[in-house]
């Protein structure tokens, strides 16, 4: 097998893997919309859980476990032990498993074919634009998969998987390159450390950011008295888990930072030198420190932080896409 | 986005949690009082306020806690975020030099505003320094009040046990049994709590409090320590780096003293007696190129310098220099950063007497080692001679690229050199220093090239041709040797930022994942004999809090043969 069949191989596995991923969206939009169809059910039915300022409050008082107060036909308010913090596992619909499969089908193609990638090039699959979003998109995916085990995600399918469709998409068009030798620039092991946990920092504030959204989602849905999107968390257990993702992917991200700058300091002769790409890695991270600061401050947390959280990726995603592509700096690696 | 219910249900919230500290009992006066006044842990603020009337101090005072508050904090990390963005869209003078020049041409009216601004060197303007110097005095500002108020907190036992445990976190409780020991369970429970990791203490003989988790605060405030430590590294220690360039040709060599760099730039308290002497020689140099992969033929794949070194009372020494294994020598780091052909080109005078002959180097200006070099000839012929010279390494066959010359590959494969030569005052006598690696055309005449009648001269290696104007010769040598340029840099910060970073990193670590909780057990007599409490406080982030109250009571109430009420 030559190494161009094998890069063959790769792109045929990626676009099935693609192929799969489409069909996932799909099932996981179609489970979205059977959420909210239950939801403007049972806001027909008579049990209506009320955001009343008096039930945010005695759901804090009594610390994790969350009462809601439900109105019965006789108008008085009464308190109940909850079902609301959807430890309790959901019955999924169909469409929610099918999604779930789907992604993992895809995902085993997806890294089949950005490993094969890796063996053709004889070297870790990240070392340009193409390659990395195959590897930071197959990360992401992955996270979100393992993710399962611990804690139910599948209403962030569709933005999971609709998410990196389109970096997939992108990537195969816009910014595919073929193999080609290392620079001696790029010929170290911090290629292999900096790059990936930089990746493995982007899936996880990227699920951190999906989640922000659904807790802003619910938040206003609760805020408008709406009932909540079945199996979806309160908007309080969805910013913990934000939080919790996010932390992770700063962590990650902190790492990242001082890793290239080590690296820096061994091929460009400094550890700091103001390059594009290090400014905005800096103000990715100084977002988000913000962010951590918010959930510490007084009436910032809730929709204010997971909104920090959002710029937060947004500014990840830009350091990806515009500095890479039309920025001047020495991280010019994109191949293009 | 926030609509007012949800913002109401946010102030509920802070609140309510306030309720376990303040409301529902007196847990410690000491909670964390001295956190800003808005840290989500901090007491909620009396309402309404009565303001009082304040004085100097007192406007000091309240200037300083507005400073040093969460709510200043955050708005100064978003803004120092904000303040970067500039400095990234405009070249940096100390980043790009050359590309603020091409900026400054083509938007001359803008560069105007944005030089008075200080946007081409944002990250030592003043308003960018005053952003990051008033984040890092807020820093400093929390953090000493909060590490005193760490030390006394590290040497406090844990808190009273609050009278009423079924209003906080994770509350569980045993189902009541007669002929319980209390003082047994108690202490049983002391026991797992210490096994646990918590401090213990006891309270009236029925109830442990216990904290665990202070690691949480001393890793936090080692991480915004070590902030300020970069910081004042940086500060500090910036004065006394340098940085020098030393272009060396195969066979030559550099000497670490000030008169030996093409260039340097020195920090403020530099001093030139303080270079370590050493040498090197540079002995070879090569390249390999690609030849193999059809889209990538000719793609650099590695640069080595081998170098003699030579420091003063040793042996000298064969190392090498790639370009991401620097070398450390005599308190310097040594660079590969660039590389190229320097030609070897002598020129004779009309009787055949050597004027000129030496290595030049030519500055690459594409992948492909297409090459700019600078002859500069002020005396031993009859006129002063100023020559620009192009290099291309591989020329590509004007049959299938045209008739101006194109390099196609960086390797030497078929190597050509063309000048064009001018004359005039070239400059050099008039004191002032002048860029090697530079001629300006604008006042000299030029008297063979592409300008002129007569054309520009053509060399392969070996080969000699006439001088225009006749005046006299030139050769390139048989064999172009190679250049490397170096990077000689000296910086002292670069231990400490390390170090620094290296806490910064642990910090951070322990300051957002080691849970920092109380836990208390209380036994409680009433109807049907006595029965055991569980609850916990959280402070700061902690999702599993619950989780870690019911571990304790299970491993509690097992001990006792106890159940836990479902």
């Amino acid at each position: 097998m030559t190494q161009a069949d094998i890069v063959q191989y790769s792109l045929v596995a990626i676009y099935s893997a693609m192929t799969v991923y489409a069909l996932a969206f799909i099932a996981f939009a179609l489970d979205l919309a059977h959420r909210v169809s239950v939801a403007r059910a049972s806001a027909a039915a008579p049990a209506v859980p009320l955001a009343s300022s008096l039930g945010a409050e005695a759901a804090m008082a009594s610390g994790a476990s969350t009462v809601t107060i439900t109105r019965r036909s006789g108008g008085t308010a009464v308190l109940d032990r909850p079902d609301v913090d959807s430890e309790q596992p959901v019955k999924h619909s169909k469409a929610a498993r099918l999604g779930l499969s789907f992604t993992v089908i895809a995902w085993i193609l997806h890294v089949g074919g950005t490993v094969l990638r890796g063996v053709a090039a004889g070297r870790v699959p990240w070392a340009n634009m193409f390659e990395f979003t195959l590897t930071a998109t197959a990360i992401i995916i992955g996270v979100f998969i393992f993710m399962q085990f611990w804690q139910d995600l599948r209403f962030l399918g569709a933005y999971v998987t609709g998410f990196v469709l389109i970096f997939l998409g992108v990537a195969t068009t816009d910014f595919y390159v073929d193999v080609v030798p290392l620079p001696p620039a790029l010929q170290s092991y911090w290629l292999v450390i900096h790059v990936f946990v930089a990746s493995l920092g982007t899936g996880f504030l990227g699920l951190g950011a999906g989640l922000a959204v659904v807790q802003l989602l619910q938040a206003r849905r609760v805020g408008k008295g709406l009932p909540r999107l079945q199996g979806i968390p309160t908007p309080d257990r969805l910013e913990t888990l934000s939080y919790r993702l996010t932390v992770l992917g700063f962590v990650f991200w902190t790492f990242t930072l001082m890793a290239g700058a080590i690296w820096a300091e061994h091929a460009w002769g400094r550890y700091w030198g103001w390059d594009t790409k290090e400014v905005w890695t800096l103000i990715v991270w100084v977002i988000y420190a913000g962010y951590i600061h918010a959930r510490a401050t007084r009436n910032w947390r809730g929709s204010r932080s997971a909104t920090l959280a959002i710029i937060g990726f947004s500014t990840v995603l830009f350091n990806f896409t515009i500095v890479n592509l039309f920025f001047k700096g020495l991280h010019s690696y994109s191949g293009l | 986005m926030a609509s007012s219910p949800s913002s109401k249900a946010e102030s509920a919230k802070a609140k309510s949690s306030n309720a376990a500290s303040t409301q529902a009992e007196p847990v410690d006066d000491l909670t964390d009082r001295d956190r800003p006044s808005d840290h989500f842990d901090a007491p909620a603020p009396n309402t309404p306020i009565v303001q009082p009337k304040l004085g100097i101090v007192g406007y000091l005072r309240f200037f300083w806690r507005q400073l040093t508050s969460m709510r200043t904090a955050l708005f100064l990390l978003l803004l120092v975020a904000f303040a970067a963005v500039p400095g990234s869209l405009v070249p940096q003078i100390s980043s790009d030099p050359n590309g603020v020049i091409q900026f400054k041409a083509a938007n001359p009216g803008w560069s105007k505003v944005l030089d008075a601004l200080g946007v081409f060197s944002t990250y030592t303007s003043v308003w960018f320094s005053a952003i990051y110097l008033l984040l890092f005095i807020s820093l400093v500002g929390c953090i000493v009040p909060r590490t005193i108020h760490h030390i006394n907190a590290l040497r406090t036992k844990p808190p009273k046990t609050p009278i009423r445990l079924g209003r906080l976190a994770g509350y569980v409780s045993t189902d009541p049994a007669e002929g319980v020991d209390v003082e047994k369970g108690i202490a049983d429970a002391q026991r797992i709590l210490r096994r646990h990791g918590y401090r213990t203490r006891l309270y009236g003989g029925d109830s442990v409090s216990a904290e665990r988790g202070y690691l949480r605060e001393t890793g936090n405030l080692v991480f915004h320590m070590a902030l300020v430590g970069i910081l004042l590294s940086v500060g500090v220690g910036g004065g006394f780096i340098y940085t020098g360039q030393k272009v060396v040709v195969v066979g030559k060599s550099f000497a670490n003293t000030l008169s030996d760099y093409d260039s340097i730039s020195p920090g403020r308290w530099f001093n030139p007696d303080g270079l370590t002497p050493y040498s090197l020689t540079l002995t070879k140099f090569t390249a390999i190129y690609e030849t193999q992969n059809i889209n990538a033929i000719g793609t650099p794949i590695d640069y080595t310098a081998y170098v003699t070194t030579q420091v003063p009372g040793q042996k000298p020494k064969k190392q090498t220099i790639k370009v991401n294994t620097p070398l450390r020598l005599g308190n310097t780091d040594v660079y590969l950063l660039g590389n190229g052909y320097a030609p070897v080109i002598t020129v004779r005078n009309p009787k055949g007497k050597v004027v000129f002959s030496q290595d030049v180097p030519f500055i690459p200006q594409d992948t492909n080692l297409t090459s700019q070099g600078i002859i500069k000839i002020p005396f031993g012929l009859s006129k002063q001679l100023g020559m620009i010279g192009f290099f291309y390494p591989t020329e590509c066959d004007p049959r299938d690229c045209g008739s101006a010359p194109v390099s196609i590959h960086p390797g030497l494969n078929n190597p050509v050199l063309t000048l064009q030569s001018y004359t005039g005052d070239l400059g050099l006598d008039n004191g002032k220093p002048e860029n090697a690696f530079a001629l300006d055309p604008t006042h000299l005449k030029e008297i063979g090239g592409f300008g002129t009648s007569t054309p520009g001269i053509t060399l392969r290696p070996g080969g000699t041709a006439k001088l225009p104007d006749g005046l006299g010769s030139i050769t390139l040598s048989k064999s172009v040797p190679r250049f490397v340029s170096l990077d000689i840099h000296h910086d002292p910060t670069q231990f400490w930022v390390l170090t620094f970073a290296i806490l910064v990193f642990l910090g951070l670590l322990t300051g957002l994942f080691v849970p920092r909780r109380r836990v208390w057990v209380k036994a409680v007599r009433g109807k049907g004999g006595v029965h055991f409490e569980y609850a916990g406080l959280a402070r700061g982030e902690d999702p599993r809090l619950s989780e870690a109250v019911l571990l304790i009571a299970q491993k509690h109430s097992q001990s006792l043969g106890l159940s836990i009420k479902p």
